[in-house]
């Protein structure tokens, strides 16, 4: 059972407090924050003790979401559950910042209230709590940099009317006024975050694809949704693929709510979604990338002049020409010692510095076309060079995003809401692939 | 924290909600009510506003009747005067046609935490248990368990017991799960909520209504249940069977917690709850967020313990990614080295390779000594990178590649050679490493041809050195090397021992240098045998190698914060009560006994013998040794093999410091042991021998033979007193 619950800025600003049991002191809040900004970066900070008192806590939009509890419970359930506080105040209050938080928080007193009673977790279905959430939310305009895949190519309006604006989906679930208020709108997102590792001769040495589909619901009523998938998708290692289009996932999990009578033959998940974000489906591919993987990297390390490094780096995006990769930024782990450095860029959106502090050069381009080859010349001056800290260049690792695109093939084929609904709401589809860990050696 | 002028703003917040023009208004009147609420998280006092909220309460509007109960809930305590105002209009409430404002009402009455009020919140909680609304209930429910908190001892109400008892089967699932929650708290000193075969079987078949909250809830009060037969036991596991591949982790964690719990007694289920839970147990390992990463990987460190190879297959997903925090970093490495098998080490090595240039000098360092434990197996491959970064010339690395090898030389003595050549190499170590190169050089100095200049460095430098422990080091290597390369040290020798006895302040290390100085007085044979011991001991290994654990060793702890919270010291218990648990119940029975055994032995010897254990035999050695010896000594002992379990009496004769190697099972003619101890520089091996037709006289009686190396009458008849004695006590108690 859970003792206290608080929500602190990264500050260590008290944001939500609330003491279910009355038996740890309210001391305790200085005491957590104390030692998490004490602790080094190899300790561990998610479980802590102090006295008898255990902190547990997860950090989700720069805010520590903190669980403080006597006995000892299960951390998978403590840390499931502070997310999906986190999730449910990010439902209802647009979005997750110091300032939403601070702004709604009577609302998420009100949330914790219905959710939590004398430490044990009551419901955290937004089904049930809307019927006993009162409060508006206030919601703050956030700022996303994810606005930037909807600006089409060379400042053109492409498509701008089939897309929906990304602040779309991060709004209160509950406004029934306001000016956004009583659009019933449903988000279905495909979104999967990919981890690579590609050898020092471009060969593929590790790839893993952990994906979900992530519903976003702002209709009132819940109704049942079918939602369907490629029809060709296979599930599991064993079964033989017949022709190259065939899409695969090596296991998939589904949202207890989804009803699979009509998986098997169709690949029809139907669900009625309640309000408010849910993954209904969880799904991982390893190792077998039906493409290949977004970027190649061409390096060349060498050594220039007595105390100079040049590197000389070749990038290809693999995707498809209409593919973008976005925010894309590459790490280049420089040789310890090194102090200066001169760059030639191929555009001047482009930009590069060296972070002597982490070793390490970073290379960023906002917008990457699928199928382009941007090259980069670094020269780094790292004062008494060895021969030997050339080693020290690489494992390149790059993060990106890619917009509209799955790298597993996974698409959705269709979504249609109950007929009563139709009409009415609007429904959107969108892909984006993360990277979660992409490493190049050289 | 109280902010400056925190006076004033509570005056100015009290002026206006008193102010008639503002209660008019109730946009406005909100508005303060939530300032107030925000002064509160602020850590203001604002409790001399009790009498302006109470009255705020008295309205129809439920966000503002929350927040004025929020007020009240932090207050009440430090104004029990004030709050009783407050609860007689809450009572009112407790009546209301609307359920959400009796469920309200209700539930911030039992949060006063007060004392006095249980006489007030008895009857709306009796009431509220058999309200018409699911959501009263639930409050009324776990009120009862907040009444019994406030009184923790008065008497338990039987009448509430029974009523929460039967409320078991309410249609509402979390009415069924408060109830369970509630009787826990209020029957705890009676050992919590009885679990009987009913309840359990009502609660399984509940399992699919619940959500995932209770189902974790439920499924760890059913870790209380011990179904009656196997067949019962079966039934209960095929209903929880879809559990394991629950979507969410904390059910599929705990269902498998509670499979591993029932079928303690049958190994091949546990397997198969362990296979079958791999899939969602791998996916907390890669979830997005990195607290739940964490857990799951802490937890597949226990599972390993026991199944290692049920990973084994999936060791890319322990690959790090690079925007990872450090701690997880850690624990992955540690998890990829104990998955490497012959097909995955080449791409393992190469991952962890490629971590050892890592910003963070802490990762590196750990990179560094995961591949010294592959090496332990996969030597040559290792040795490569290790020798590779050291090229690199950079201090972290450097020095922790030294130690690794160190460590690695001890483990593996076919890696000498190779190390050997490569420490030549590196004659300037940096500072945290001094240790590991001085041990080096110390152990295979003949092996090393820049050993003696390397240690003249040092010797050069002893004035400026502040570590003690290298001081201590270097005192050592010079007389190993002393020992094997006598032409080139001596002088060097000569010189640091003049130093550390004339010159050196600290008494360790002054006490260290005589007594080598007064070791090598005795002559040079006489301090070889002193001074140089085993270059490598492979049977180490098997302190350091894990072994398969059996599953309930770690069960218990399961997804309990234990994994999580300091890893390592569960890590270090564990092995320790592992060690100790046979013998700890005996130990407490045999301890004033054989106490006195050790201290009266002497009227039977002219003088004390002590016994020690020293470093472990070998079945091997111990073998060769027996057949290689001949018998010095044949006892009867006087007294039968005692009817105790024999782990008894290894545990005793461990206690006077004699080891047991092996020995028959108890009821088998004739019964023999071998054991083996130390004394005073000499090694004493026993047979112990029960019913042999051959010996005379002796069927009833245990002899003992003994052999020796070197050969001390003396301590033989001070083994065999012990040896009797310890018997004479063990069959006195069993009889």
């Amino acid at each position: 059972m859970i003792s206290q619950i608080f929500i602190l800025s990264s500050k260590g600003d008290h944001l939500i407090y609330k003491d279910f049991r009355g038996e740890a002191s309210k001391d305790s809040i200085n005491v957590f924050y104390e030692r998490v900004t004490a602790l080094s970066g190899d300790q561990t900070p998610v479980v802590m003790a102090h006295k008898d008192l255990h902190f547990i806590h997860v950090k989700q939009g720069g805010l520590y979401w903190v669980a403080s509890t006597k006995t000892n419970p299960s951390p998978f359930t403590i840390i499931e559950f502070l997310n999906r506080l986190a999730a449910l105040t990010k439902d209802y209050c647009g979005s997750l910042s110091e300032k939403s938080v601070r702004m709604n928080f009577a609302l998420i007193y009100e949330l914790l209230d219905e959710m939590v009673d004398f430490g044990y977790i009551q419901t955290t279905s937004t089904d049930i709590l809307k019927n006993f959430i009162q409060t508006e939310a206030v919601s703050s305009k956030p700022f996303s940099l994810f606005d930037l895949s909807n600006v089409g190519l060379f400042g053109a309006e492409t498509q701008q009317s089939k897309v929906a604006p990304s602040v779309a989906a991060s709004r209160p679930i509950m406004s029934s006024r306001g000016e956004q208020g009583g659009k019933n709108e449903i988000f279905v997102d495909v979104i999967e975050r990919l981890s690579v590792v590609i050898g020092s001769k471009g060969v593929l040495m590790k790839s893993d694809i952990q994906g979900e589909i992530r519903i976003k619901c702002f209709l009132p009523t819940s109704s049942e949704m079918r939602i369907g998938l490629n029809e060709e998708l296979s599930i599991g290692k064993s079964q033989l693929k017949g022709y190259s289009s065939a899409v695969r996932v090596d296991e998939c999990r589904f949202h207890q709510a989804v009803k699979l009578d009509e998986f098997d033959t169709f690949r029809i998940l139907k669900v009625c979604p309640s309000q408010g974000e849910q993954t209904v489906m969880q799904y991982q591919l390893c190792d077998e990338l039906p493409c290949a993987p977004p970027f190649q990297l061409f390096p060349s390390v060498q050594k220039d002049y007595v105390n100079r490094v040049l590197i000389f780096l070749k990038l290809r995006c693999d995707l498809p020409p209409k593919s973008t990769a976005l925010n894309v930024s590459i790490t280049v782990p420089v040789p310890k010692g090194s102090v200066s450095m001169s760059q030639e860029l191929s555009s001047p959106d482009q930009t590069a510095e060296l972070q002597p502090k982490n070793k390490a050069l970073l290379w960023e381009i906002p917008r990457f076309p699928g199928g382009a080859q941007l090259s980069a010349l670094f020269k780094v001056d790292v004062p008494g060079l060895s021969s030997a800290s050339l080693l020290e260049v690489g494992p390149v690792s790059m993060s990106f995003e890619l917009a509209k695109q799955t790298c597993s093939g996974l698409q959705i084929r269709f979504l249609r809401l109950a007929p009563s609904q139709t009409g009415l709401s609007q429904r959107w589809v969108r892909y984006v692939t993360h990277s979660d860990s992409y490493t190049i050696r050289i | 924290m109280p902010y400056f002028g925190s006076e004033e703003t509570v005056k100015e917040l009290k002026r206006a909600l008193s102010n008639p023009n503002v209660q008019a208004d109730r946009l406005r009147y909100k508005n303060y009510i939530s300032k107030v609420i925000r002064s509160v998280i602020q850590g203001l006092d604002v409790s001399t506003l009790f009498m302006d909220m109470v009255k705020a309460s008295a309205t129809v509007d439920i966000v503002q009747k929350k927040l004025v109960y929020l007020y009240m809930c932090t207050y009440a305590s430090d104004k029990p005067d004030l709050a009783l105002l407050a609860i007689n209009t809450l009572r009112k409430y407790c009546a209301d046609p609307n359920p959400m404002v009796r469920g309200l009402a209700l539930s911030n009455m039992c949060n006063f935490r007060m004392p006095g009020m249980t006489e007030y919140i008895e009857q709306p909680i009796v009431a509220g248990l058999r309200d018409k609304a699911s959501y009263v209930r639930r409050v009324a429910v776990l009120g009862c368990a907040k009444m019994h908190s406030l009184q923790p001892n008065t008497e338990i109400d039987g009448i509430i017991v029974n009523e929460l008892y039967a409320l078991l089967r309410d249609p509402d699932p979390v009415v069924v799960v408060n109830c369970l929650r509630a009787l826990e708290e209020i029957l705890k000193d009676e050992g919590g909520v009885v679990i009987n075969k009913p309840i359990a079987h009502h609660l399984l078949n509940r399992m699919k209504d619940l959500d995932s909250w209770a189902q974790s809830e439920v499924l760890t009060f059913l870790l209380r249940y011990r179904p009656r037969s196997d067949d019962e036991l079966f039934d209960v596991l095929s209903l929880l069977d879809s559990f394991l591949q629950s979507t969410h982790a904390h059910v599929a964690v705990a269902t498998l917690r509670l499979f591993l719990h029932l079928a303690s007694a049958h190994p091949a289920v546990q397997a198969d709850a362990l296979l079958c839970t791999s899939a969602p147990l791998l996916a907390t390992c890669g979830a997005a967020s990195r607290e739940l990463r964490f857990a799951g990987l802490c937890h597949v460190q226990k599972v390993m313990r026991s199944q290692p190879g049920l990973f084994s297959t999936h060791y890319k997903r322990f690959f790090c990614g690079y925007s990872e925090p450090t701690y997880i970093k850690f624990h992955k490495m540690e998890i990829l080295v104990e998955l490497v098998n012959d097909e995955n080490v080449a791409l393992v090595l190469e991952e962890l390779s490629s971590y050892c240039t890592d910003v963070s000098p802490e990762l590196a360092q750990a990179a560094i000594a995961a591949i010294g434990r592959i090496a332990r197996t996969y030597s040559e491959k290792c040795l490569d990178i290790l020798t590779g970064l050291l090229a690199l010339k950079q201090d972290h690395i450097t020095s922790a590649v030294i130690q690794t090898f160190r460590d690695l030389v001890w483990f593996c003595p076919q890696s000498t050679a190779a190390v050997c050549q490569t420490v030549e190499v590196c004659v300037d170590s940096p500072q945290d490493s001094e240790q590991a190169l001085l041990w080096l050089l110390g152990e295979h100095g003949e092996k090393i041809s820049s050993a003696p200049y390397v240690m003249e460095g040092y010797v050069d430098g002893l004035k400026t050195e502040l570590s003690l422990a290298v001081k201590m080091e270097l005192l050592t290597t010079a007389v190993k090397m002393f020992l094997c390369r006598p032409a080139e040290t001596q002088d060097m020798l000569g010189r640091l021992l003049h130093y550390c006895i004339e010159e050196e302040s600290d008494v360790c290390v002054r006490d260290r240098a005589l007594l080598y100085y007064r070791l090598l007085q005795r002559g040079v044979e006489e301090t070889r045998k002193v001074v140089t011991g085993p270059k490598s001991d492979p049977s180490m290994s098997v302190l350091t190698e894990r072994q398969e654990e059996p599953i309930s060793q770690w069960a218990s702890t399961f997804n309990t914060l234990g994994p999580l919270s300091g890893h390592d010291l569960c890590l270090q218990t564990a092995v320790i009560s592992a060690a100790d648990q046979p013998s700890n119940s005996t130990e407490k029975e045999l301890l004033p006994g054989s106490k006195d055994v050790t201290l009266s032995s002497p009227n039977d010897t002219e003088e004390e013998i002590s016994l020690s254990l020293g470093p472990p035999l070998s079945h091997e050695t111990f073998e060769k040794m027996w057949l290689d010896l001949e018998i010095l000594h044949r006892q009867t002992l006087g007294s039968p093999l005692p009817r105790t379990a024999l782990d008894m009496l290894q545990a005793a004769l461990q206690l006077v410091k004699i080891q047991t190697l092996a020995f028959t099972p108890g009821d088998t003619v004739p019964w023999k042991a071998y054991i083996y101890t130390r004394s005073t520089g000499t090694l004493i091996l026993a047979e112990l021998l029960q019913g042999d037709p051959q010996a005379p006289g002796s069927d009833e009686s245990l002899v003992v033979s003994v052999k020796q190396q070197p050969v001390n009458q003396h301590a033989i008849r001070g083994f065999a007193s012990i040896l009797k004695s310890v018997l004479q006590t063990l069959n006195d108690d069993s009889s």
